[in-house]
C-alpha cells in the first residue's frame, strides 16, 4: 500500500517499515538507487570540476593568444617565441621543464572537464527517458545549448590542433619546420583555416555561456553580480575570439606571409 | 419540532476539562492528571494519523518526534499539498508584540464573541493559551514570517479585532506554516519514525469493541482496498465546505473520512454551521469549478462600497464619492470594513438583492484600495497584496490596480465537525479528531486566522498530550485484516465501490455534486428559513435517490480512477447535505454563520436565542434511514457574559 | 472558441502511451485550463470514454498538484500554474498538445499524472530545520533582518509543482531543491544543519534519477513562483563551502 521498496530498509531516506498486517507489494519503485557517497558523485562537484578546469583553459587561452599575436612582428619573433616557452626557467630547471608542467595541467585540465561534462550529459539522458512530442524553449540561449557539441568540436579541434602546429604531423608543410612555417602553411590551406574559424566561432559561444555558468556553478553569481558577470563573458569571450581569428585570417588574405 | 426529522436522545456533557480548577489554570490542570506513556513504551503504540493539514501534519510530526509508530494517510500526492497550503491571511496569537492591549484573556473572549457564545469557555481558552506557543514553534522552524526593518515580527489586524494579533507571511501564511509542518513530518519519515501512504482515501473505520482500531483505505492508485490497525486513530481530514461544490475549498477537499465515521457511531456537532467569506472572486459562469478566496486581510485597506443607485452601470472610476455607498462603514462605525465575516457577508449580500450589486451578473460589490493608494503608494500596496492582485487579474482579466475588485461571499470553512471533548477525543474511545473535522473551538463562527491557529493548537500541543492519557491503556489487543469488524468494514467498502461502478447510468457525478451544491447554496445558504430548509429536505432525498440510480461512474475499481473517489465523496456529500439541513431546522434561532430568517433583530442582525438554543447539537447516525438522535450539550459560560453582539 | 487538443494518453506505468486527438467545442475564454479539460472529461465519460487523469487540487495556484505541459511549455504561455491559466491566452481554431511531466525522477502514473514522491524525500533527508515540538525559544529571541526574511521568503514561496524539472533540457531539479536550502540557509534558525543539508539533498536528487544542473535556465523561465536562479549560486556556494568546511558527503 505504501510506497516501500524493499530498498527501504537499506536506505535511510526510505518510507518507514512496512507492518506485517498491512504490508502489499508496490507497483512502483520508490527510488532509483541509494545517495553515492563520493565526493566527486555530486552533480554539483562535477559542475564545480569543470569551472575550475575551464578557466584553467581560459587562463591558457589568454597567454597563448597573446603568443599568437607575435606572428604580426615576424617569423623570428614568433619562433623565438616558440623558443622561449622551451626554456623558461633555464637553467635552474632543465629544458621545457616549465612547458611540460603547462602541458600536464592543460591535459589534466582537459580530461577532468571532459569526464564531468561526459558524466552529466550521461546523467541528463537519464533523467529524460522518455522525450516529449513536443518541447520548446522560453528563455534557453543558442551559446547554453550548442556546450556540448560545441565542446566535443573543440576538442576535435584540440588534437588536430596538437598535430597539426606543434607536432606538424598532420600540417601540410610537414614536421620538421619552424613553428612559424607551420602556421604560415596550414592557413594558407582553405579548409583548414575554416576548421579554424569555425571552431574559433563555437569556443566564443563556449565561453560566452561557459564563464557565466562557471561563477554560476562556483556560487559566485547573484543579482547584483548579474550585469557584470555578462559582460565580463561577453568581453572575454569577444576578445579571445577575435585574438585568436585575427591570425590565422590575416594568414589567409595575405596580410602575413 | 415535528419529531419526524430527528428524536431527542441523551444530553452528553464534556467531562474531560476539569472544570473544578479555574478556567486558566484548567489546560495545565488537564496535562497534569493525564497519565503519561514512559519512552520506551511509545515504541509498541501505534497510532494512525489521517490528513496532513495543518493539523495532522503537526500531529504526525509531534508523535513522531515522542516515539509513537505513526501511520500517516492522505489523498494527494504529497502532505505539503493538504488545503491548509491555501490558507492567505494570517494566524493569530495573543503575544501582545504591539502592546495595544493583547492577552490571552482578550484572545479568548473576541474568539467565544466572535463564534457568537457558541463554543465552550475551556476550550477557547486553551486555544489562545497556545496561541503563542505555536508561533515560537514556527519560528524555530524557518517559517518565513513578516517582519519589520528591526528584525522583528510584523503583525496585522483581522476581521473581528480591534489588536493586531496576527502574524502572517505575505498573503500565504497557511502554505508556509504548513511547509514548517511538513518538513518536521518529512524529517520523522526520514527517520523511519511515520510511515507514509500518499494518495490513499479512507474510507471507513474499524472499531473493535467498542474501540477505534484501524480504517479502510483505498490504495488511489492500484485501486486496492485494504485495512490498517493502530492502537488509536486521528481524523485531521479537514472540512466539508465542497458540500456546496462551489466554495474556497480544493477540489479533493471532502467529508467521506468524517461521515463515514459518523455512520460508525461518531456524533456529528452542529453540521449546520457554515461560514461564508465575504471576499472572493465572484461566478464568472456555469462551467466555474470552485471560487477563489481574496485575503480578509485585504478588508485592512480595501474599502467595501457599491453604488447609491440600483442598476448603476458605470466605470466604478467613474462613479463619484457622494455616490458610492461604503455600507459596512456606514452601519458599523466601530468595526467598519473590519466587521467579522458573518456580517460583512450577509450585508455583501443585502445591498445586492436590492439590486445594487455590481458586474455583470449584479452579484458582486466593490472593494477599493484608491485611498489606500493614495495614502501608502503603489509599492506599499504591491509588498503587501502583489499576489493577491495578481491572482485576481490571472482570473478575472482584469487589474486591480486601477480598478479595484469585485467580490462576493462564498462558502469557506465549516465550523461543525465531529463532536470531540476536551481531550479532541470523539465518543468512539481511540477516535481523536482535530483541526477543520472537528466542531469544538469556533462556536457558531470563526473569527479570520483563527483556523491556522486551531490546527496547530490541536496538532502540535493538545493531541498529543491528551493522546498519551488514551495510550497509556495500551497497547491494546492485535487485531489484523482477519478480525471480524475489518472483514466486514472491507466487504461492505468493496460492494459500495462496486455497486457505483455497476449502475452506469446517464448522468455524471459533477452533475448531482453542481445540482447538490445548488441546492444548498440556494436553501441551506447564508440565510435559511423554514420554508427553504424543508424544500431541501424534500429535494435532497429525492436527489440521493436519483444518484443511486442514475449516476454514472466510468473505469474499474482496480485502477486510478479520479471519477470513482469523486463519486464516493458526492454520495456522502448528499447525505450529509441532509444532517445540515436537518440541524439548520432544529435550530430555530440565528447565530454566527447559521441566519435564520424567521429570527432577527430589527435592524437585520443575527437574533440569538440563549434560552432555549444555548447548546451544542451533537447528532447520532441511525442506520436504515430513521431520523437521527439528537444529543445536547448545554454550553455554560461562567466568565463570558452572554451578550448580543455588537460590532456598531 | 473551438479548439483541437492533443492528449497524452497511458493507461499505467508499464504500458506505453500515445498521444490522442479530441475537440472541445464553446469554450469561453474567462475558463480555466482545468474547466476547459472538465467539460472535456464529463463528455468523454457520458461516452463511455475513460476520462483524462490529471492532478489538481487547489486550483488557486498554492497546490503546486496541477502541472502540465501545454504546446512544450511547462504550465503552458503564462508564466503561472496550470489550474490558473485561462483560456484567453488561446485563440479560435488553436491546436495544443498535452503531455506530463516528462522526467526519470517523475514516473507516469496514469495520462498526465505522474509521481512526484521523490521530491518528498529529497525533502525528508534534510529539508528541514531539526525543532522538535515544545522546544523552541520565544519568537522574538533572534531577530531576522528583514531583507534576509524577504529573501528567504522568496525562496520559500516555491511550491513543488515540477515545472522546474519538465521545463530543464537536463530533467534537473535542482531549481526546487536550490529554493529550499536558500529558503533555509537563509534564516539564522537554519544555519547548524546548513552544510548537511545542502550535502544530503543534492546527493538525494543526483540518486532520484534527476540531471545535474548546467545552468541553462529554462527552470526559472517556466516557475510559476518565479524562483531565481540566484538561489542555484547560492546552492552551489553553500555546498561547496561545506566541503571546504571537512562536512563529509552524505551518507
Ligand atoms: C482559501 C482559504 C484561505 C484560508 N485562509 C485562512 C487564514 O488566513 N487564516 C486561518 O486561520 N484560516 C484560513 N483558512 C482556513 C484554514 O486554512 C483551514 O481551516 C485549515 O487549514 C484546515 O486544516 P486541517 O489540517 O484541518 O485540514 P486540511 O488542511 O484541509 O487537510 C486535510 C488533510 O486530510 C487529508 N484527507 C482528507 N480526506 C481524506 C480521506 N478521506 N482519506 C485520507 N486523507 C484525507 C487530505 O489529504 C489532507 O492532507 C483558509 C481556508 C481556505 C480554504
Ligand atoms: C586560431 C588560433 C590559434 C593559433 C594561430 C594557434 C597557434 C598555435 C601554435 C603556432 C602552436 C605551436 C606553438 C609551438 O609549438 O611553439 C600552438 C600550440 C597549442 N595551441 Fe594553439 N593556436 C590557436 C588556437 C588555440 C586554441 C583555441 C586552443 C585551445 C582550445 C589552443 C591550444 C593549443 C595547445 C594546447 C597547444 C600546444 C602547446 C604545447 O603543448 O606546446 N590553440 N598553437
Ligand atoms: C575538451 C573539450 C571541451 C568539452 C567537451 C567541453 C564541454 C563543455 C560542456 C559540455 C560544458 C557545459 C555543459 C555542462 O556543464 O554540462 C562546458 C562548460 C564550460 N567549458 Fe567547456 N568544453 C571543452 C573545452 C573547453 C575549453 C577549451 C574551455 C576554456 C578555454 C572551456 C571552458 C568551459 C567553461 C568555463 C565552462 C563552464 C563551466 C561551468 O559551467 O561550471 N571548455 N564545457
Ligand atoms: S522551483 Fe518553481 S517550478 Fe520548481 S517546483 Fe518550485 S515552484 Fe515549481
Ligand atoms: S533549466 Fe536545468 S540546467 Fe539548471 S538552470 Fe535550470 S536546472
Ligand atoms: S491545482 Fe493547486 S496549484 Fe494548480
Amino acid at each position: 500500500m505504501s510506497r516501500v521498496t524493499s530498498r527501504s530498509s537499506v536506505c535511510h531516506v526510505g518510507r518507514g517499515r512496512t507492518f506485517a498486517a498491512v504490508a502489499t507489494v508496490t507497483q512502483q519503485p520508490a527510488q532509483r538507487g541509494a545517495p553515492n557517497t563520493g565526493r566527486f558523485s555530486s552533480s554539483v562537484v562535477k559542475k564545480a570540476v569543470m569551472a575550475v578546469s575551464g578557466i584553467i583553459m581560459i587562463l591558457y587561452l589568454i597567454a597563448h593568444m597573446i603568443g599568437n599575436l607575435k606572428a604580426f612582428s615576424g617569423a623570428e619573433s614568433f619562433n623565438e617565441y616558440s623558443g622561449w616557452i622551451r626554456t623558461i626557467g633555464e637553467p635552474a630547471v632543465p629544458t621545457q621543464t616549465v612547458l611540460w608542467i603547462i602541458r600536464l595541467v592543460l591535459l589534466a585540465s582537459v580530461v577532468a572537464h571532459f569526464w564531468a561534462a561526459y558524466s552529466l550529459w550521461a546523467q541528463a539522458r537519464r533523467a529524460r527517458p522518455v522525450a516529449y512530442v513536443t518541447k520548446k524553449r522560453v528563455q534557453q540561449s543558442f551559446a547554453s545549448r550548442t556546450l556540448r557539441w560545441g565542446g566535443t568540436i573543440i576538442l576535435l579541434f584540440i588534437i588536430w590542433h596538437i598535430l597539426d602546429l606543434t607536432v606538424g604531423a598532420v600540417n601540410p608543410a610537414g614536421g620538421d619546420t619552424t613553428p612559424y612555417e607551420r602556421l604560415i602553411a596550414s592557413f594558407s590551406n582553405i579548409p583548414i583555416t575554416l576548421f579554424y574559424v569555425v571552431s574559433m566561432l563555437l569556443l566564443g559561444l563556449h565561453l560566452r555561456h561557459g564563464i557565466w555558468s562557471a561563477m554560476q556553478s562556483l556560487g559566485q553569481t547573484n543579482r547584483r553580480r548579474e550585469r557584470s558577470v555578462n559582460a565580463l563573458a561577453y568581453v572575454v569571450a569577444t576578445v579571445l575570439t577575435a585574438g585568436f581569428l585575427l591570425v590565422p585570417l590575416s594568414i589567409a588574405f595575405g596580410l602575413i606571409d | 419540532m415535528p419529531l419526524d426529522l430527528f428524536t431527542v436522545g441523551e444530553p452528553i456533557a464534556d467531562t474531560k476539562a476539569p472544570a473544578d480548577v479555574p478556567l486558566p489554570e484548567r489546560w495545565n490542570e488537564r496535562k497534569f492528571r493525564a497519565r503519561l506513556v514512559n519512552p520506551a513504551n511509545r515504541r509498541k503504540l501505534s497510532v494512525i494519523v489521517v490528513g496532513t493539514g495543518l493539523a495532522g501534519g503537526s500531529a504526525a510530526a509531534t508523535l513522531g518526534e515522542a516515539g509513537y509508530r505513526v501511520k500517516s494517510f492522505w489523498f494527494q500526492d504529497s502532505p505539503r499539498r493538504a488545503h491548509s497550503v491555501a490558507a492567505q491571511g494570517g494566524i493569530n496569537a495573543a503575544k501582545n508584540y504591539r502592546n495595544d492591549g493583547d492577552s490571552v484573556h482578550r484572545l479568548f473572549y473576541d474568539t467565544v464573541k466572535g463564534g457568537d457564545f457558541r463554543s465552550r469557555e475551556s476550550n477557547s481558552y486553551r486555544l489562545a493559551e497556545v496561541s503563542a506557543n505555536i508561533i515560537d514553534q514556527a519560528v524555530a522552524q524557518g517559517v518565513p514570517f513578516a517582519r519589520e526593518y528591526g528584525g522583528l515580527l510584523d503583525n496585522r489586524s483581522f476581521g473581528g479585532a480591534q489588536v493586531s494579533r496576527t502574524f502572517y507571511a505575505r498573503g500565504q501564511t497557511g502554505q508556509q506554516l504548513l511547509y514548517g509542518a511538513y518538513q518536521a513530518l518529512e524529517r520523522q519519515i526520514g527517520l523511519g519514525n511515520v510511515e507514509t501512504f500518499p494518495r490513499t482515501e479512507m474510507l471507513d473505520l474499524i472499531i473493535v469493541d467498542g474501540r477505534a482500531r484501524g480504517i479502510v483505505a483505498r490504495d488511489l492508485i492500484t485501486g486496492e482496498i485494504s485495512s490498517h490497525f493502530a492502537d488509536a486513530v486521528v481524523l485531521a481530514s479537514g472540512g466539508y465546505g465542497n458540500v456546496f461544490y462551489l466554495s474556497t475549498n480544493a477540489k479533493g477537499s471532502n467529508a467521506t473520512a468524517i461521515w463515514r465515521a459518523h455512520k460508525r457511531g461518531a456524533y456529528f456537532a452542529n453540521p449546520c454551521y457554515t461560514q461564508i467569506h465575504p471576499t472572493c472572486i465572484p461566478v464568472a459562469g456555469d462551467y466555474q469549478s470552485k471560487l477563489t478566496l481574496m485575503s480578509e486581510s485585504l478588508r485592512n485597506d480595501g474599502r467595501v462600497w457599491v453604488p447609491k443607485e440600483r442598476g448603476d452601470s458605470r466605470d466604478p472610476r467613474q462613479i463619484p464619492e457622494d455616490e458610492r455607498d461604503y455600507f459596512l462603514e456606514r452601519k458599523y462605525p466601530a468595526f467598519g470594513n473590519l466587521v467579522p465575516r458573518d456580517i460583512a457577508s450577509r450585508q455583501a449580500k443585502n445591498v445586492c438583492d436590492e439590486g445594487r450589486g455590481v458586474g455583470p451578473n449584479g452579484l458582486g460589490v466593490y472593494l477599493d484600495f484608491t485611498d489606500a493608494m493614495q495614502r501608502l503608494g503603489r509599492p506599499a500596496i504591491e509588498a503587501k497584496y502583489g499576489n493577491l492582485f495578481d491572482m485576481y487579474a490571472q482570473i478575472t482579466g482584469e487589474d486591480p490596480y486601477e480598478t479595484g475588485m469585485r467580490i462576493y461571499p462564498a462558502v469557506h470553512y465549516t465550523m461543525g465537525g465531529l463532536w470531540v471533548d476536551y481531550d479532541l477525543q470523539s465518543n468512539i474511545p481511540g477516535m481523536f479528531v482535530i483541526g477543520e473535522a472537528n466542531f469544538s473551538d469556533q462556536g457558531a463562527n470563526r473569527l479570520g486566522a483563527s483556523a491556522l491557529m486551531q490546527g496547530l493548537a490541536d496538532g502540535y500541543f493538545v493531541l498529543p498530550n491528551t493522546l498519551a492519557n488514551y495510550l497509556a491503556d495500551g497497547p491494546f489487543e492485535k487485531v489484523d485484516a482477519t478480525h471480524p469488524a475489518a472483514v466486514e468494514a472491507q466487504q461492505a467498502i468493496k460492494d459500495q465501490t462496486a455497486k457505483l461502478l455497476s449502475i452506469n447510468g446517464t448522468r455524471t457525478v459533477a452533475s448531482f455534486h453542481r445540482e447538490l451544491g445548488k441546492l444548498m447554496w440556494d436553501l441551506c445558504g447564508m440565510d435559511r428559513s423554514e420554508e427553504s430548509l424543508r424544500k431541501a429536505l424534500d429535494r435532497i432525498p429525492e436527489l440521493k435517490q436519483e444518484f443511486w440510480t442514475n449516476v454514472k461512474v466510468s473505469g474499474e475499481q482496480g485502477t486510478f480512477n479520479q471519477n470513482l473517489e469523486h463519486a464516493g465523496r458526492v454520495a456522502d456529500f448528499i447525505e450529509l447535505a441532509e444532517l445540515m439541513c436537518v440541524d439548520a431546522l432544529h435550530r430555530n434561532e440565528s447565530c454566527g454563520g447559521h441566519f435564520r430568517a424567521e429570527s432577527q433583530t430589527p435592524e437585520g442582525e443575527a437574533l440569538r436565542d440563549d434560552e432555549n438554543y444555548a447548546y451544542v447539537a451533537a447528532w447520532e447516525y441511525t442506520p436504515d434511514g430513521a431520523p437521527p438522535v439528537l444529543h445536547r450539550e448545554a454550553l455554560e459560560y461562567e466568565y463570558i457574559h452572554l451578550a448580543q453582539r455588537s460590532y456598531k | 472558441m473551438n479548439l483541437t487538443l492533443k492528449v497524452w494518453r497511458q493507461v499505467n506505468p508499464t504500458v506505453k502511451g500515445k498521444m490522442v486527438t479530441y475537440h472541445v467545442t464553446d469554450v469561453s475564454p474567462d475558463m480555466s485550463f482545468l474547466e476547459m479539460l472538465d467539460v472535456l472529461n464529463e463528455q468523454l465519460i457520458l461516452d463511455n470514454d475513460d476520462p483524462i487523469a490529471f492532478d489538481h487540487d487547489c486550483r488557486e495556484g498554492i497546490c503546486g498538484s496541477c502541472g502540465l505541459m501545454i504546446n512544450g511549455i511547462a504550465h503552458g504561455p503564462q508564466q503561472t500554474t496550470t489550474c490558473q491559466l485561462h483560456m484567453r491566452s488561446f485563440s479560435d481554431g488553436d491546436v495544443i498538445d498535452i503531455e506530463p511531466w516528462r522526467s526519470g525522477g517523475f514516473p507516469v502514473v496514469k495520462d498526465l499524472v505522474v509521481d512526484r514522491s521523490s521530491f518528498d524525500r529529497i525533502i525528508a533527508v534534510g529539508g528541514y530545520i531539526s525543532a522538535p515540538t515544545g522546544t523552541a525559544p520565544e519568537a522574538h529571541s533572534v531577530p531576522v533582518p528583514k531583507q534576509d526574511s524577504d529573501a528567504a521568503f522568496d525562496a520559500a514561496t516555491c511550491i513543488d509543482c515540477g515545472a522546474c524539472v519538465a521545463a530543464c533540457p537536463n530533467g534537473s531539479s535542482m531549481l526546487f531543491t536550490a529554493a529550499k536550502v536558500a529558503h533555509l540557509g537563509l534564516m539564522p534558525q537554519g544555519q547548524p544543519e546548513r552544510d548537511t543539508r545542502v550535502l544530503k539533498m543534492v546527493a538525494q536528487q543526483d540518486a532520484e534519477n534527476f540531471g545535474g544542473c548546467t545552468n541553462i535556465g529554462e527552470c526559472s523561465a517556466v516557475c510559476p513562483k518565479g524562483i531565481s536562479m540566484e538561489t542555484i549560486s547560492r546552492l552551489n556556494h553553500d555546498l561547496l563551502g561545506a566541503l571546504r568546511a571537512g562536512a563529509v558527503p552524505a551518507s
